[in-house]
């Protein structure tokens, strides 16, 4: 076992699989869709089952990276091909690897043009994601990081609504505008290290001015990724032209992209830089929170509203990140594991609905619970997991963001849990306008409960969101060991370094007394 | 004593599980057999518990696995089995179980009894977690959890806009309450760093002088924590300002009132500045503000109960009221006098609710006690209860509520802080207010002339058998708990508490309770003889001044009816004014600003570029010729300059 390339297996079997699509060609009409979804479900299932051989081989207590496959790629240029997991990027792993199944069974009877395109799209982004997280090495990432935005675009594009292309164009120049930037710094870090790989840069200290530079050009990269606000708006219109599992893994992971960078580049190449910019992050995502929940109360689209939500807990992410408190990063990371199965699910929610009403316009709905009581359950249970009630993995992630934020700030700490009740305010009235009341509406009169392929769909994020909110031990175990070595790594850059640092660990010394 | 600890609390989520997954396809009878089943043996278990453990005066913490762990910070599930638990335990599932087999016969003929039957085992399985949580962060599992029943039971009939609004107004109010109790929390783990009960109350004394940086301000770290906690508590508990969810949470079933609203969940809030008690002692400026709120609160809604029409609200200002109460007493240190009242007015609450739900039934879904009337001969043992659970609720002697009502008042004036007399003078008032509006009450319901019509009238009946049982069974409760707990509570020599209540020495106001003046121990019951007298001179005597007194003071008429204008102060001042900014903010914020000025500006920014630019290109040559001039020109003149 130990001496197969598991993670690099799990890596490229995705791609094995679209190219088995792409071979299959040819034959046409219904059997070669079919035959296209099999596939595609198969090898996503099979790589789920690679990701979860690595969760279970994963040693807890060390805190480097494992399952590294290297081989020398561009020779000449110091550039090669090196990929490793760490406790930050498992469970990204495995969350990449959980959703794409679930993506492949909601479009099954919902996508009905170019079938097997649409797999081959998904299946590649498969790869991408999985690559982008266990990348170690800049080029490498850069090009799985950028890799995904083409897939993502395609979907969007062309199996989107009706204003998809404005939202595709939007979704693509964003995050592009970012990545450039970051290219820049990655090219920068390249000739200051004199080559390109990760765990190598990671320990090189950069000068305090350069980090400040750096932090930006990276920071432009992420924060479109978060998205951050006033960096959000891509998100709402790219959700809502997205078909459904494009949101699912729009919401699911590539949110994610964003924090897990800043968690695995920012804090440790640039610890000067992030103490320096804490305010700046702090009030961006304090304002995120609030502002992005009362825009989601003005909502009349469903996929909307919760686009705006998505905005709203991952201002929690950034806030957890850059207390840089073992609490604060654990809970990010918890939260943002937590926000994609929970915003996942609710994609799915609308997704049913969409599907059979072909509407997303909550006024287009109301009195569901009469003829879809077990939808009526399943939304009811997100529903709360978004709210972060106690006994779901949403609590588990804010409340670790919290209590890490409120030993570093406790201004910040208030404000963001006004979140809570903001965020139920939304959450809560959207439920009340689709699913209670009475039924009037003649459309839904015919409207069918969940068919067992949702069922089937459903059943692994309950069981998740259940598991993280009761016992989320082992997610908080597996990245345990990272989190406080990246922290530790952060503490002793800001002593050993008399510059910027000094003041923001005397504040906390203050806070602390 | 471990499973059978286990088993209270468990077998409720078992019913719920049961019957929310199988009720569907067993039907209504399976889900009533197996939730009232399963509660009948919890509620066994847990009166062996309360005889075995809390007479004995034994304690333990049953632990079950770590929940939450992230550096030093920790938490565990586990349950804390002492006297308090064991008494909260013993009430939640004796009145839990009375409101389960009352709703067999109260919601015959819903569509929805596996729903209804699950929520409400639901319910007790999150109020046993919270009343037998070992930390703070269990406890806020309970706490939310039970805030979540609540929630659905109140919007149960969820076809009812009303309903659904009331529910989501009972979770939003709690929840901003809540963000006080996780603030307090946070501040309970910087100070101390745990949030297990025990481990912090060990380390009271160590941090009694700690200050603590909060929002740029410096405060002493007890009281900070107390004040955050409490405002969670004031949610929970609907003290004033938090109070405006409880009457609209009349929109729920009537049983739903009686478990959530009078008996248990409300009362979470006291249980947990009892449960806080070593803290609090601590913090002495915070008790004061607990005592303060607490009065007034008894004082508000006993003035809005009085001119309520509607039979639920009365009742739920008079729990307002009460639970006002509870709070006065634990502020001054009287832990055990504000648990002996909680206990006692379980029963008399849930018996009064239940008595409604009762009459409700019998006027046809009548709610409105200016249409009833002349109806005792009608449903008898209906009467005969409301009637014992108005003497328990007025503190009429050797009813239940005397003793306790009666502790909590000499409590308000042994108390050497200034704000027990200010307690003391609005407690009594608040207690003449009680005997009349529950006498206003009993007098417009049963006696005088029948005001319904006929129909109604003539389908007048007694409840059957399944709801009289339990009405009986809290009857006997609300005549009999308090003489028989009064010596276990509060009596002089009572160690029932053990370490659970934990009074500074100079705070002991419980035994000094013991020794008052005469007219003090005896007010209260004058106060409520008061009340009743009033009540028949303005209903049975005089039965044209109620409405000449509210002509003639229509100024504080309107003001009570309108229940003070809490609602219309928040819906100008909160609800509208974020409703408005979250359109402004949509529609100005990001379309205008964030995307006009961003990538729709840009977008069209180069457009705009790209059409100047295009018309550089214009195809002559003379055109680029001089261009190419003009530049060879700047060319030669930068060098030649520089």
């Amino acid at each position: 076992m130990a001496t197969l390339p598991l993670l690099s297996m799990t890596i490229f079997l995705p791609l094995l699989g679209a190219l088995a699509i792409f071979l299959n060609w040819g034959k046409g009409g219904q059997a070669q869709a079919n035959n296209a979804r099999w596939v595609a479900l198969w090898t996503s299932l099979a790589t789920l089952g690679l990701s979860l051989i690595l969760w279970i081989n994963f040693n807890e207590a060390s805190s480097s990276f494992q399952f590294e496959d290297k081989f020398r790629w561009m020779p000449l240029l110091n550039i090669g091909y090196h990929v490793g997991v760490d406790g930050i990027s498992l469970p990204f792993v495995v969350l990449s690897a959980l959703l794409i199944p679930l993506c492949i069974l909601t479009s099954w009877s919902s996508i009905q043009m170019r079938v097997s395109e649409y797999m081959i799209a998904f299946l590649f982004l498969e790869t991408m994601l999985i690559g982008m997280f266990s990348a170690l090495d800049f080029v490498l990432f850069y090009v799985f990081f950028e890799g995904v935005l083409i897939p993502m675009f395609l979907i969007i594009g062309i199996w989107g609504g009706p204003n998809r292309v404005y939202a595709a164009f939007k979704f693509f120049l964003y995050t592009l505008l970012g990545s450039v930037l970051s290219l820049l710094a990655i090219l920068y870090i390249y000739f200051e290290v004199g080559g390109s790989d990760i765990p190598i840069a990671l320990t090189t200290p950069f000068d305090p001015k350069v980090q400040i530079w750096l932090w930006l050009a990276f920071f432009a990269s992420f924060a479109v990724k978060v998205p951050m606000w006033p960096l959000h708006t891509w998100l709402p219109d790219a959700h809502v032209e997205a078909p459904t599992a494009g949101s699912v893994i729009l919401a699911g992971v590539l949110l994610k992209m964003g924090g897990y960078g800043f968690i695995r580049f920012s804090l440790p190449m640039f610890p000067e830089a992030c103490a320096y910019f804490t305010p700046f992050v702090f009030t961006l995502s304090t304002i995120a929170i609030i502002y992005t929940s009362l825009v989601a109360l003005a909502q009349s689209d469903m996929k909307k509203l919760i686009a705006y939500s998505s905005v709203a807990h991952m201002g929690f992410v950034t806030l957890g990140i850059f207390t840089v408190e073992a609490q604060g990063v654990q809970g990010a990371v918890t939260q943002m594991v937590s926000h994609g199965l929970v915003s996942a699910a609710l994609f799915l929610c609308v997704g049913v609905v969409y599907d059979r009403v072909h509407s997303r316009e909550i006024a287009a709905y109301g009195g569901l619970v009469h003829r879809m009581p077990r939808y009526a359950s399943v939304f009811m249970f997100f529903i709360l997991a978004s709210v972060g009630l106690p006994g779901t993995s949403g609590f588990i992630g804010e409340f670790l963001v919290l209590l890490g934020t409120y030993q570093v700030n406790t201004w910040v700490a208030a404000l963001a849990a006004t979140g809570m009740v903001l965020g139920a305010a939304y959450a809560l009235w959207l439920y009340r306008r689709v699913i209670f009341g009475v039924l009037i509406k003649s459309k839904l009169n015919t409207i069918s409960d969940l068919n067992w392929r949702e069922k089937i769909v459903f059943s692994p994020l309950i069981v998740g969101v259940l598991m993280i909110g009761i016992y989320p031990m082992p997610l908080l175990r597996m990245m345990e060991a990272s989190v406080a070595n990246i922290i530790d790594q952060y503490n002793l850059a800001l002593e050993s370094e008399n510059g910027l640092g000094d003041e923001k660990k005397a504040m906390e010394m203050a806070l602390r007394r | 004593m471990n499973i059978i600890g286990i088993l209270v609390v468990f077998l409720p989520l078992l019913g719920f599980v049961l019957a929310g997954v199988l009720g569907e396809k067993f039907g209504d009878r399976f889900s009533q057999l197996v939730t009232c089943g399963l509660m009948g043996l919890s509620t066994a278990f847990a009166a062996y518990l309360f005889l075995e453990m809390g007479l004995q005066e034994k304690t333990m913490i049953i632990p079950f696995f770590t929940w939450i762990q992230v550096e030093f910070f920790e938490v565990s599930w586990g349950l804390q089995l002492d006297s308090l638990s064991l008494v909260m335990m013993a009430v939640v599932t004796l009145v839990s179980f009375m409101v389960h087999v009352y709703s067999v016969g109260y919601m015959k003929g819903d569509p929805g009894i596996p729903r209804f039957m699950a929520y409400l085992s639901l319910f007790t399985f999150f109020m046993l977690i919270l009343v037998t949580a070992p930390n703070f962060l269990q406890m806020f599992f309970g706490w939310e959890g039970v805030g979540l029943c609540s929630y659905l039971l109140i919007g149960y009939w969820y076809d009812r806009e009303k309903a659904n609004a009331a529910a989501i107004k009972a979770f939003l109010v709690n929840r901003i309450g809540d963000i006080g109790f996780v603030l307090g929390m946070l501040t309970i783990f910087v100070l101390f760093g745990t949030l297990d009960f025990e481990s912090i109350f060990v380390l009271m004394e160590e941090h009694e002088n700690d200050n603590f940086l909060f929002l740029s301000g410096q405060y002493h770290g007890l009281t900070l924590a107390s004040l955050l906690l409490f405002i969670g508590a004031m949610g929970k508990s609907a003290q004033i300002g938090f109070h405006t969810w409880l009457p609209d949470a009349m929109e729920g079933p009537t049983p739903v009132s009686a478990l959530i609203h009078a008996a248990t969940m409300v009362t979470a809030g006291v249980f947990m500045v009892v449960r806080l008690s070593p803290l609090l002692e601590y913090a002495p400026v915070a008790r004061e503000f607990i005592t303060l709120i607490g009065a007034a609160t008894a004082l508000m809604a006993a003035t809005i109960a009085c001119v309520q029409n509607d039979i639920k609200r009365i009742i739920a200002y008079s729990t307002c009221s009460q639970l006002g109460y509870m709070f006065m007493a634990a502020g001054l240190s009287g832990y055990s006098a504000s648990m002996f009242h909680l206990t006692t007015h379980a029963f008399f609450k849930a018996l009064l609710f239940l008595g409604a739900g009762a009459i409700i039934h019998a006027m046809s879904d009548e709610q409105n006690i200016q249409k009833m009337g002349g109806i005792w001969k009608y449903i008898p043992v209906t009467y005969a209860v409301m009637w014992i659970g108005s003497l328990a609720l007025s503190g009429i002697p050797f009813f239940a509520g005397y003793y306790s009502k009666d502790m909590i008042i000499e409590v308000d004036w042994v108390s050497y802080l200034t704000i027990g007399k200010l307690a003391f003078v609005l407690g009594l008032a608040a207690a003449i207010l009680t005997a009349f509006y529950s006498w206003r009450l009993l007098l417009l319901v049963f006696h005088g002339k029948p005001r319904a019509n006929e129909v109604v009238m003539s389908h007048i009946h007694e409840s059957p058998l399944i709801m009289l049982i339990p009405l009986v069974v809290l009857a006997i409760g609300s005549i009999f708990s308090g003489s028989v707990l009064y010596e276990l509570f509060v009596g002089e020599e009572t160690s029932f508490w053990g370490p659970a209540i934990f009074v500074l020495p100079e705070d002991e106001v419980i035994k000094a309770a013991h020794y008052v003046y005469g007219w003090v121990h005896w007010s209260s019951t004058i106060a409520a003889c008061c009340g009743v007298a009033l009540a028949y001179l303005l209903y049975v005597f005089a039965k044209s001044w109620p409405q000449k007194l509210a002509f003639t003071f229509r100024g504080i008429y309107t003001f009570l009816c309108q229940n003070w204008y809490f609602d219309e102060l928040y819906e100008y001042l909160f609800v509208k004014p974020s409703l408005k900014l979250a359109k402004i903010l949509w529609e100005e914020g990001d379309q205008e600003v964030i995307d006009g000025l961003g990538p729709n500006g840009l977008a069209s920014l180069s457009v705009a570029w790209g059409s100047v630019l295009c018309r550089l290109q214009t195809g002559y040559v003379y055109h680029y010729a001089f261009a190419m001039m003009i530049g060879l020109v700047l060319m030669v003149a930068w060098y030649v300059w520089l």
